[in-house]
């Protein structure tokens, strides 16, 4: 299982980061190595098994409905790279 | 072109905003309104490190709803991620329900149509799950920007999803309508759609009969019923023109706009669409025990459709009236409560002030039931001594004008202090028609002379005469008498 | 020469007043100034913050309200939120970030009185096996500082062993903990999956990362494991349990102990210096009365395909929300919104990272997820369940921590295959959600240090403290130090 070049863009698409194409190839490269070294696992008989999400069988814990946050806007607000009138600026959401 | 070639099916998927104080992964506040970003904590934030810890009120609302339409709730169910970018949206991925949702089928009966054409069906429920809600993008410009304010981001949401049952605007109306109801009928969710509580996407596809399924369309966002069907409406009529002029619909995600009243289709925020579902690591599997689900269930009120039914059996009421006084809490509580005071044989009257005058005042001045002015004992005062003849209908209507603008405590002491008392007494009654027909001779000569009209005129030339106190009943009676007719 | 201090021997002087929490900051801040330049163990330090501290914990102890570890002090992995100090987690994506909350970890060092001494380097958002990838520069092997320290708690081991800190935290999501620990010759152990809360702890790979401690000694480390561990209601993940002395078992001979040896540890991938001081270290803990059983797991073997997987799955997931947009990094040139997104990732994160991120997205996306991530969970199950048939014949597991020590500084720029199959012993455990530690059990060639991992079952972090704390009693690996 190889990588084309057009699945290297798509998933670098999907993930949002910029990919020149000098980077191109090494980066398809790399992430063949990456999916030889996994394709392994499909030699690996799973049938019946089910998969495991964490080690210990966790049930998922319930908290009380109660306010509990303060406002912090300021605090959180203090590494933004862009604020004004305590909106978060973005350049313009087309929808 | 003609619409009666096409099948048109439509299912609708609603996003309830769940009334809890706080959101379903932080303890920041739900309330609406406030300042941007005041709301909004850091695990709303997406800070580096956060973790989502659910709110138990959410998944209440959850098995609420579920038991409330008949469906399974899931005794194990699972949250997943769906990963996309977008500014308001902070982690990169909402926390939502894919496999394994909370609630699984159930049914909604609606009622489609007005007067003889009206008729109810059973639209099926495919899943209901829980998931967060983004923040919010402001377009207003700041120098070519947008402002994101995630005050909204991690509100609980109930998304519920209809089977692809209807097949008009009608019908997909009545299923809102009736889920709206519902919702804020169990107390999940408050519906106030300006405010964005509860969200409908339609998905309308179009086929000749016989045909398979056409490809599928999706109108987002539709925060009115009106805007509801009109999308719909647009949307059929586009889809059965592009197929006529032999273009092939594409699906799409689109948007209405209600000042052109046509549907556009939306720039895509994800290439391809490719969620990348996979099960949240940070939220182990959600277990609802029976015992749980047991409790809310004792705890649910009566639901719309058996308190009608009850209606309709143990008071005679008319489906129509049943549906009316169901349509929600409110309106069910007020009946109930008038009904309690006023007793099993005013179960009619007590409807048709209800849904007629008192409904009529509280929508012109556009006022919430819980605001009238009328309470549900006043009502039954009232209509008690419309009951033993007190008052006529028509003076019924000025003591409920007087206790709309608060002149009295009740019906009796507006009765009293007005004088409003109707005059059943014949040796009353008798000398007023006595001295109108002595200054009406025209209208005499014209009754005898066959006009039956002359008849309403004379009374209400008596009626007026009376102040309108004498008992029409009474009034009619005599005169017919005194006429010798 | 001195025997070096450690968390235990400087809460000793604190108490008996031969030295003040101050002192000891100044002590260390001073050997920092001097010698960080060298390894670059630290990514931060403030001296007003962390004399501050020292001066509040000393105040606490006139008052007579000092705790045992009172004035101690500890450095911290970049990668926990702490207010007053950034939170870089190695990469230019958050040069900026100063978290506006602490994490649980810091919180409960915080209310234990540990001072912090700084903030130490690590591989980029926790990605890495030799502390290279670090935005802030490579950190170095005290021990031979031509070779790496190990990764990603590469500054947390190097401060330690150079002297710079008696102790730190570090975090280990595929081994990240223990085979620093192993390269630098210290001690340091990653609890059962859930023992340390992930509360304030930037994620990676959310169902793997543990936090833990790093330190010269087992004693330390479980001093610490004290201070560290217990429940968060922050996070859903965290264990609700009857609190736990990790000290208890220290003292506890090892007679009868039977220490499983799988064969998949000990094959041809083990480089012989490796093999020589894991087999010397197992003769030693015989000596002590315990017993080796030979045991198997099968699909250990599995262990790092798997972990290659679930671990970029999760992290390409958790590092969406690194977008410019409300914190850290954003690209000083971009067009739309989508452009800014790109430039501000492709530029912010570091090209492993990248990588990482990539692959994850390849195999949780359409068409792929079944054959790849759910396979993955599948074999990850299996791997549990061979290491629940092992401990059936055995109370822990022991092997190698890595297969060889320390790689040379850009030893696998062009081959990181290389690197991550370094990771063949360490990950396993991680997948399991079981507990291990790693702690020095000699010396290779080049005189790099050589690591003993120790595996335990789950929640048997006290035995395996006490396990290897015996060891520490009849060695001295753990109490050398660099020349």
């Amino acid at each position: 299982m190889s990588l084309t070049d057009q699945e290297v863009r798509h998933v670098a698409k999907l993930a949002r980061i910029e990919l020149p194409d000098a980077e191109l190839e090494r980066t398809r490269s790399h992430l063949n190595t990456m999916l030889g070294l996994i394709e392994q696992l499909q030699a690996i008989d799973t049938t019946g098994v089910e998969p495991m999400a964490h080690a210990t069988e966790l049930v998922l814990r319930l908290r009380e409905d109660r306010v509990t946050e303060p406002d912090r806007r300021d605090a959180c607000q203090a590494v933004a790279p862009a604020v004004e009138n305590g909106l978060y600026l973005v350049p313009k959401v087309i929808e | 072109m003609s619409r009666a070639n096409w099948e048109v099916v439509i299912g609708l998927e609603t996003h309830a905003q769940l009334n809890t104080a706080s959101k379903i992964f932080s303890g920041a506040s739900t309330a609406f309104g406030a300042e941007p970003n005041v709301q909004a904590s850091p695990v709303d934030l997406a800070l580096p490190g956060v973790l989502p810890v659910m709110n138990r009120a959410a998944v209440e609302r959850a098995i609420r709803f579920g038991l409330a339409i008949g469906a399974t709730v899931a005794p194990r169910s699972v949250f997943a991620r769906k990963n996309y970018f977008y500014p308001d949206l902070p982690k990169g991925y909402q926390i939502s329900q894919f496999e394994l949702p909370v609630v699984q089928g159930g049914t909604l009966t609606i009622r489609v149509g007005e007067g003889e054409k009206a008729y109810e069906k059973v639209v099926r429920l495919t899943r209901a799950h829980l998931e967060e809600d983004a923040g919010k993008s402001l377009h207003e410009d700041f120098h070519g920007m947008s402002g994101i304010d995630l005050n909204r981001a991690g509100t609980p949401l109930l998304e519920i999803v209809s089977e692809p049952d209807m097949s008009s605007s009608a019908e997909a109306v009545a299923y809102a309508r009736a889920l709206h109801a519902l919702v804020r009928w169990v107390d999940i969710c408050d519906g106030n759609m300006q405010e964005g509580s509860f969200r409908c996407d339609a998905n309308v596809s179009v086929r000749r009969p016989g045909e398979p399924l056409g490809t599928r369309r999706e109108i987002k966002n539709l925060n009115s019923f009106r805007f509801l069907q009109q999308a719909i409406d647009y949307e059929i009529q586009w889809q059965i023109e592009q197929i006529e002029d032999g273009h092939k619909i594409q699906q799409a995600t689109v948007l209405f706009d209600p000042d052109t009243g046509e549907t556009r289709m939306m720039r895509s925020k994800e290439d391809a669409h490719d969620y990348r579902y996979f099960p949240d690591p940070d939220l182990p599997p959600l277990v609802i025990a029976a015992e749980w689900m047991d409790e809310v269930r004792r705890a649910m009120p009566e639901l719309p459709g058996a308190l009608a039914a009850r209606l309709q059996n143990d008071y005679g009421l008319s489906a129509y009236d049943a549906a009316g006084l169901t349509a929600s809490r409110e309106t069910a509580r007020y009946f109930t409560d008038a009904l309690a005071i006023a007793g099993a044989a005013q179960a009619k009257p007590l409807a048709n002030w209800i849904m007629g005058e008192l409904a009529a005042r509280l929508n012109r001045e556009e006022r919430d039931l819980a605001d009238s002015p009328v309470s549900p004992a006043q009502l039954a005062g009232l209509v008690a001594r419309i009951a033993d003849n007190t008052i006529s209908n028509s003076i019924a209507k000025k003591v409920f004008d007087a206790l709309w603008n608060g002149e009295g405590a009740d019906a009796d002491a507006i009765i009293e202090a007005q004088g409003l008392k109707q005059v059943t007494d014949a040796s009353a009654i008798e000398p007023i028609i006595d001295e109108v027909l002595a200054a009406n001779p025209k209208s005499v000569e014209e009754y005898r002379a066959g006009k039956e009209k002359a008849f309403n005129a004379l009374v209400g030339q008596v009626m007026k005469a009376s102040k309108g106190k004498a008992s029409p009943a009474q009034v009619n009676e005599l005169l017919k008498k005194k006429l010798g007719g | 020469m001195n025997a070096p201090e450690t968390v235990k021997s400087l809460a000793a002087k604190l108490a008996a007043g031969e030295a003040s929490a101050v002192e000891l900051a100044q002590d260390y801040l001073a050997k920092i100034r001097a010698a960080n330049p060298a390894i670059n163990a630290y990514v931060e330090t403030n001296e007003d913050a962390t004399l501050a501290e020292a001066r509040a914990a000393d105040a606490l102890r006139a008052e007579g309200r000092a705790g045992p570890l009172t004035g101690v002090p500890l450095a911290h992995k970049d990668i926990f939120c702490q207010t007053g100090w950034h939170a870089r987690c190695g990469s230019k994506m958050l040069e900026s970030f100063a978290a506006p909350y602490d994490a649980g970890l810091i919180e409960r060092s915080r209310a234990a009185g540990l001072v912090t001494l700084g903030r130490t380097n690590m591989d980029e958002f926790a990605m890495g096996s030799t502390n290279e990838s670090s935005f802030y520069g490579a950190v170095r092997n005290p021990w031979n500082t031509g070779h790496v320290p190990g990764g990603s708690s590469g500054g947390s081991a190097a401060a330690i062993a150079a002297g710079l800190a008696p102790a730190a935290s570090g975090t280990d999501t595929g081994g990240s903990i223990r085979q620093p620990a192993a390269f630098c010759g210290i001690s340091g152990i990653k609890p059962t999956y859930g023992i340390v809360s992930r509360w304030g702890m930037i994620a990676y790979a959310s169902s793997l990362d543990q936090g833990g401690p790093m330190a010269r000694t087992a004693e330390d480390c479980a001093l610490l494991l004290n201070t560290f561990a217990g429940f968060d209601e922050r996070d859903s993940t965290s264990l609700q349990r009857p609190a736990e002395d990790y000290t208890r078992a220290l003292a506890q001979p090892l007679a009868g102990l039977r220490i499983g040896l799988p064969k998949e540890f000990f094959g041809d991938g083990m480089a012989d210096d490796v093999r020589a001081a894991v087999d010397a270290a197992l003769a030693t803990f015989r000596s002590l009365g315990a017993v080796t059983v030979d045991v198997s797991l099968p699909r250990a073997g599995m262990s790092v395909p798997a972990y290659y997987v679930i671990a970029p799955a999760e992290a390409s997931s958790n590092l969406s929300r690194y977008d410019g947009v409300r914190y850290g990094y954003r690209a000083p040139e971009y067009g739309n919104l989508d452009d800014m997104y790109v430039k501000t990732r492709a530029q912010g994160f570091g090209a492993e990272v990248k990588r990482r991120i990539l692959i994850g997205a390849y195999v949780l996306s359409h068409g792929y997820y079944d054959a790849y991530y759910l396979q993955a969970q599948k074999v990850r199950r299996l791997i549990a369940q061979d290491y629940e048939a092992a401990f059936a014949q055995c109370d822990l597991i022991m092997g190698p921590t890595t297969p060889n020590t320390a790689y040379r500084i850009g030893q696998n720029d062009e081959d990181p295959m290389a690197m991550y199959l370094g990771d063949i012993y360490t990950t396993s455990v991680n997948l399991a959600g079981l507990p291990g530690m790693s702690i020095p059990a000699g010396f290779g060639a080049g005189g790099l240090p050589v690591g003993l991992q120790i595996v335990g079952r789950w929640f048997d972090e006290a035995r395996m403290l006490g396990a290897a704390h015996q060891f520490q009693q009849t060695t001295d690996w753990h109490l050398r130090i660099p020349g």
